[in-house]
């Protein structure tokens, strides 16, 4: 399986799917995580992503592996923005090919999940109404 | 190596790095030691230690040459 990991600025759902393009592969499915204009009724301007990085990636690779051990994925990418992102912006992208695209659902649902509970990523929430959290 | 603080435990601390206080020999002191000296500690939901970029329980023993990270409830995503 080959392993596209990212934690950086700026990152884009294409260059996820460029990667997990293959001639063999029937089946892609992209997750994408946004920036909300609100958290619990309360209006949001921005959030600041942080990552403990050396860690984060390493966790990342366990996803990875993972996935590999339980499915026949042949790409997976997983891309996390870091610093100040705006209501409309990527904050993740987790993308996987498959032959069929039945385990590629179940192995990208998998792999979001087990990196918003494990990996070392914080963001911090800034509200219209000046509050930080 | 030092102590790294990420996320609302830096903000806590007013530190991203602290020194490993000396006496502390496994990750259940460390814990112990930084919810006694930042209380605001408490207030949160989980604590994590991580030894060297590797989630630890504990009773893992801890020296001055591991690094060693605070780690707050993850938010990512």
């Amino acid at each position: 399986m080959d392993v596209l990991l990212k934690i950086e600025p700026e990152i884009t759902i294409q260059e996820a799917l460029d990667f997990i393009h293959s001639p063999a592969c029937g089946g892609e499915v992209v997750f994408t995580g946004k920036v909300r204009n609100d958290t619990k009724g309360r209006a949001v301007t921005k959030l600041f992503y942080e990552s403990y990085r050396e860690m984060a990636i390493s966790e990342m690779q366990k996803i990875a592996d993972d996935v590999a051990m339980q499915w026949d994925i042949k790409k997976i990418a997983m891309l996390h923005a870091i610093g100040d992102k705006y209501p409309g912006d990527i904050a993740v992208v987790v993308a996987v090919s498959s032959i069929h695209r039945g385990i590629a659902f179940d192995a990208c649902e998998y792999a979001i999940d087990t990196l918003k509970a494990r990996v070392p990523i914080w963001k911090k929430e800034f509200f219209a109404d000046g509050t930080i959290i | 190596m030092g102590l790294l603080l990420f996320g609302v435990a830096k903000d806590i601390a007013g530190q991203s790095i602290l020194t490993l206080p000396e006496g502390i020999t496994t990750v259940g002191e460390l814990k112990s030691w930084l919810l006694a000296t930042y209380p605001g500690l408490q207030q949160l939901n989980s604590l994590m230690i991580a030894v060297n970029r590797e989630y630890a329980v504990d009773n893992q023993p801890i020296a001055t040459s591991d690094e060693i990270a605070v780690i707050p409830p993850v938010s990512g995503g």
